[in-house]
């Protein structure tokens, strides 16, 4: 690790501020940014850290939506959402081990958006909305391929809110060192239609199959994706599973989303 | 059951300090005025090393000195300790392993240049202005184009990248041929013993350290015998005589094989800190024992079996390409050819064998001994290419297994690959497995299992192992550059208590339980009387350490001869006591006493008036009682045993999941039955993780791709059932004074075909067949076998 500056902040307004500088940058629960600056493949000289931000923590319930600070833990989401979002909850958790889970935040997972990664799934299945100091960011409009989003230099998320549809599952199938998602997939039905986002499997990061979503729209029940398929262009391949295996898996775990969320 | 004596389940009383985080490893280990050094490591894999700039990083905050291959002139290699001779009789081909690399970069990882600093930050700093004028050179990495014609040299001074090309029983070859031109069936395998990584809990950490007032180097490190670093790293490396050096491995957090090994971390440490007259210290990250541990297994083969009209085996003949890395690592040569040949036999009759093993340097880190060492190659490609005969013929693999046994009444047996099994019942142990997997009942678990939409199977595996290395001449004719003996002194104090100290090492396997309870047992006292001292060459006898399932058959054996010597002498002085003939004292329950008489006197009697000699034969012994032993076996020991896993696949996602393990094992004698559970079990987790998770990969280019957790994978206490142990089929071992055979590699040598196996037979359904896939069995390779 390079030696640098430490700021923690207690609004957003001063976070905002230290992170004017180019060479600051946000740190949530660190369990990405810590480890790459030890390798010393990362070297902010300022790390401004969230954590300071009580506005940036918690999870309120809302009616027919669920907003969670972007400071907010894993283990707290999997906590304080299990009533109101049974599927969200259970996504979270699931990620990595406790110690990832009492540390790691959803604001530092969107906005790392690691194509390998859970949240991404949820909030582009859910039609999440990213709210950062400047704006409100619709998912669809959020994820831009492995590790890019939306975000501006500067633009720091400070919390998510998540409708809540009327079913939902999210099922992971392990890389089996990292334990991240080989494949996930994230089923979620809303009056409106159904909505299905797969992580872990495409090069461009987080996708939605629309063909799976119209299927499910008309019957919502695991046959109707089985005479689908997904293309195995564009998927990511390595030591883990070819692109075939992926395109593959992500179909298999759709149809099982579909029936865990029942 | 005894209490506390031979046969108990004693808790270990290391783990007191284990569990409560008092443990002393050598990272724990601090001196004072200790600078820190880091290894800048080539992050290419072959290249021209023209020239290594230092001058900028020299300049950098608090760096002591930066060392280079320069620095090392007159300094020798790391020395390899077995040499190979090939089928015509030659040498292997030895290239020079330097402790930093010279002229040259042969592998990721290697070491370039040694920042030593007073922080390890301002050394990591430093080392990143160090300047290298490299020029890339082509990778040799794919074993089969390394020995191909025009192949890029890893050495330019070898004629090629073959080290070895043997050949084992050479004078058998043309019968094994003539069997298989009249075998009724043959059955072929090509297959791949998977390359792995140990990962022992603990990385390894090196300190060296410099006495000026008397010329004195120690060196602590997390070795599995100190004794073979402090020989190698003295006599052929630094020049030290042995009375000029100290090696200490105090507790080490596992071994698995890669701490036998003498590194070039140790070497350095040792040789800068006299350079520097300051404590060195290295403590390898997780990321830097990646690419500088040395690896296990990595062979590729092509066995064949050949049958008679009868389904007797008839002969068994074996092509290996054995990986050996850039370099020879200490006992790298030995692990495919004198570990793996001699086992071929397996539990059978087989009357010819013919092994051949081409070993070869690539671009990658150096391959040598991993838990099990040369015996889980030849187990898995034996008993994988049984099990494809057996479907192939459509016999039941347990029962074409039985029919081809070496029977109970036949040992000793000497098999066709040089090596003569003492005792064995094998069908004991395949009946005890079967029965304890319940396999009468597999079609019933199967169908429920279907019900489910999920594929069962069941696979047995039958191991043998050749442990307790080694009779020392043997392995002396055999190549070996060292003798293969344990030492134990055996000291016993004034007032009764006993400190043993013992050459073999224990890094995990329990030895200051288990030996106390071999010597208390002779003498008839608690063992808590008995204090175990190991890992610091400075007060131990000359000993070999801990690999090889050696510790409790060779090293036992040891301090049982010491314990003998002692209670000889200890019945001089009690006839002396109590004015008998020394050929009627008895000792029994501590104490010693006259047949046929009430006379008795206590062992701290006994033990008193050897250090208080008032009342003593000093005409006839001296005072004092201790005494020291060197054990050499006569012949190896061979544990064997059956294995049984039962599976479970997802035929949607090729996902494995293992519902049941079965392990019967006849380890001969058993000192502590809790303890050879432990071992039977630890090497079961890592014999399924070698069969389903873990794997060691390089690209063409020589890079590791699996080079950390997020794409190597550890088995999990997730990933494995619970895995059912047996020992209870027990022919004790003929030639040591204890019986015993040796657990501790048992369970990841027997573990992967069986599992492999099981999959093979989950996949044999609905007129489907898959015949083999090579490990891990991750899902995406299942499924992909099961949809070629
Ligand atoms: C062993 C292990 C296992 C894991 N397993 C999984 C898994 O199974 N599934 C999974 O999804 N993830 C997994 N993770 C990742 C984990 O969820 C991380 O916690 C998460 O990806 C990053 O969150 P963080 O709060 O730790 O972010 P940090 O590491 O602090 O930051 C990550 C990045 O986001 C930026 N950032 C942080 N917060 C904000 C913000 N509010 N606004 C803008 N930018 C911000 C930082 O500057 C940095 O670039 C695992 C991690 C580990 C170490």
């Amino acid at each position: 690790m390079y030696n640098f500056d430490f700021v923690k902040p207690s609004t957003v307004e001063e976070a905002v501020a230290a992170l004017a500088d180019d060479e600051a940058q946000p740190l949530s629960g660190g369990q990405t940014l810590i480890p790459t600056m030890k390798q010393r493949l990362n070297a902010p000289e300022t790390l401004v850290s969230l954590l300071g931000i009580e506005a940036l923590k918690g999870v309120t319930v809302g009616g027919d939506r669920v907003t969670i600070g972007a400071a907010t833990t894993h283990a707290t989401v999997a906590r304080e959402v299990a009533e109101a979002y049974p599927a969200l909850a259970a996504l979270a958790g699931n990620i990595g081990d406790p110690a990832v889970r009492n540390r790691g935040t959803i604001g530092g997972s969107l906005a790392n958006n690691d194509p390998a990664a859970c949240y991404p799934a949820a909030a582009l299945a859910s039609g999440a909305t990213v709210v950062t100091n400047r704006r409100e960011i619709p998912a669809d409009e959020y994820f831009e391929g492995m590790f890019a989003t939306a975000l501006e230099e500067g633009e720091i998320i400070t919390r998510v809110t998540f409708p809540i549809p009327e079913a939902a599952a999210y099922v992971k199938f392990e890389q089996p060192a990292s334990r991240f998602a080989l494949a996930g997939v994230f089923v979620a039905k809303f009056a409106g239609g159904v909505r299905v986002a797969i992580t872990g499997a495409s090069e461009e990061g987080v996708f939605r199959w629309s063909e799976a979503e119209e299927a499910l729209s008309g019957n919502f029940s695991a046959g109707a994706v089985s005479a689908l398929s997904l293309d195995a262009d564009g998927m990511m391949a390595d030591l883990h599973g070819s692109a075939e295996y992926r395109a593959h898996l992500a179909k298999v775990l759709t149809g099982r989303a579909v029936t865990a969320a029942g | 059951m005894p209490k506390d004596g031979i046969g108990a389940s004693v808790k270990r009383r290391e783990d007191l300090r284990f569990l409560t985080g008092t443990g002393r490893y050598t990272d724990d280990i601090n001196l004072r005025g200790q600078a820190h050094v880091h290894f800048l490591r080539a992050d290419v894999a072959h290249a021209t090393l023209n020239a290594v700039d230092t001058s900028a990083a020299a300049e950098m905050p608090g760096v002591l000195r930066i060392f280079t291959a320069k620095d090392f002139e007159g300094v020798g290699g790391l020395p390899c300790g077995w040499q190979v001779t090939d089928k015509h009789g030659q040498p292997m081909q030895e290239p020079k392993h330097p402790i930093l690399a010279e002229g040259k970069i042969r592998h990721v990882g290697e070491i370039v240049a040694a920042v030593v600093a007073e922080t390890l930050e301002q050394a990591r700093d430093a080392a990143e202005a160090i300047e290298l004028d490299t020029e890339d050179l082509p990778a040799v990495i794919d074993m089969k184009q390394a020995v191909a014609e025009g192949a890029p040299k890893v050495h330019d001074e070898l004629t090629s990248n073959l080290c070895y090309d043997w050949g084992f029983v050479e004078e058998n070859k043309a019968a094994v041929e003539e069997a298989f031109a009249n075998a009724a069936h043959v059955t072929t395998l090509e297959l791949v013993n998977n390359r792995l990584v140990a990962n022992p809990m603990e990385p390894r950490v090196a300190i060296g350290d410099y006495a000026l007032h008397d010329d004195s180097s120690t060196l602590y490190t997390t070795s599995q015998n100190p004794h073979v670093i402090r020989l190698l790293m003295g006599a052929f490396v630094l020049g030290i005589p042995e009375h000029k050096l100290r090696v200490v491995a105090p507790d080490v957090g596992g071994g698995f094989g890669t701490k036998i090994f003498h590194y070039a971390e140790e070497a350095f440490c040792t040789f800068a800190a006299k350079q520097l007259r300051r404590p060195v210290k290295w403590t390898s990250t997780r990321s830097e024992a990646f690419i500088s541990d040395a690896h296990g297994r990595d062979h590729v083969t092509k066995i064949q079996l050949a049958l008679d009209a009868d389904n007797n085996f008839t002969a068994l003949r074996t092509d290996t390409y054995a990986n050996m890395g850039a370099y020879l690592s200490t006992f790298a040569p030995s692990v495919p050819t004198w570990l793996h040949g001699t086992l071929m036999a397996g539990n059978y009759r087989t009357p010819l064998i013919y092994v051949n093993v081409k070993a070869v340097f690539t671009n990658t880190v150096p391959v040598d001994a991993y838990r099990g060492a040369g015996r889980p190659e030849a187990t898995f490609q034996l008993e994988r290419v049984v099990d494809k005969a057996a479907r192939e013929l459509g016999v039941d693999p347990a029962e074409l297994r039985r029919q081809n046994f070496i029977r109970k009444d036949q040992f000793p047996y000497a098999t066709p690959v040089a090596v003569e099994y003492d005792t064995g019942d094998y069908e004991a142990t395949l009946d005890k497995a079967m029965q304890m997997a319940g396999y009468a009942g597999f079609e019933t678990r199967r169908a429920a299992s279907a019900a489910k939409g999920k594929l069962r199977g069941i696979g047995l595996s039958h191991y043998i192992e050749a442990c307790g290395i080694a009779p020392s001449n043997l392995v002396g004719q055999l190549g070996a550059r060292a003798g293969l003996y344990e030492s134990a002194t055996v000291r016993v104090n004034a007032t009764g208590g006993l400190v043993v100290m013992t050459g073999s090492h224990s890094h995990g396997q329990g030895h200051e339980t288990s030996f106390p309870q071999v010597v208390a047992d002779m003498i008839g006292i608690s063992p808590d009387q008995v204090e175990i001292v190991h890992g610091d060459t400075a007060n131990t006898p000359m000993g070999m350490g801990t690999y090889g399932s050696r510790s409790i058959a060779v090293g036992g054996s040891a301090m049982v001869r010491a314990t003998e010597k002692i209670i000889a002498k200890a019945k001089k002085i009690a006839a002396h006591l109590m004015e008998a003939s020394e050929a009627d004292i008895e000792l029994k329950d501590g104490a010693f006493s006259v047949a046929g008489t009430d006379k008795s006197v206590a062992w701290g009697d006994v033990t008193l008036a050897a250090y208080v000699p008032h009342n003593y034969p000093l005409d006839d012994i001296e005072p004092g009682l201790e005494e020291t032993a060197f054990y050499d076996p006569a012949n190896f020991t061979y544990p064997s045993g059956c294995y049984i896993c039962e599976v479970e696949v997802d035929p949607d996602t090729g996902r494995v999941e293992v519902q049941s393990f079965a392990a019967a094992d006849d380890f001969g004698n058993v000192i502590n039955p809790m303890i050879v559970e432990g071992q039977v079990q630890g090497g079961v987790g890592q014999g399924i993780g070698q069969a389903l998770l873990e794997n060691c990969v390089y690209d063409a280019d020589g890079q590791l791709l699996s080079a950390s957790y997020m794409d190597y994978a550890m088995p999990r206490a997730s990933d494995l059932p619970m895995i059912d142990v047996d020992h209870s089929c027990q022919t004790p071992c003929t030639h040591n004074p204890l019986g015993v055979k040796g657990c501790g590699e048992a369970g990841a040598i027997g573990s992967p075909p069986a599992l492999v196996n099981a999959v093979i037979d989950a996949l044999q359904r609905d007129g489907k067949s898959v015949s083999h896939i090579d490990m891990p069995l991750s899902p995406a390779r299942v499924w992909a076998a099961m949809n070629a």
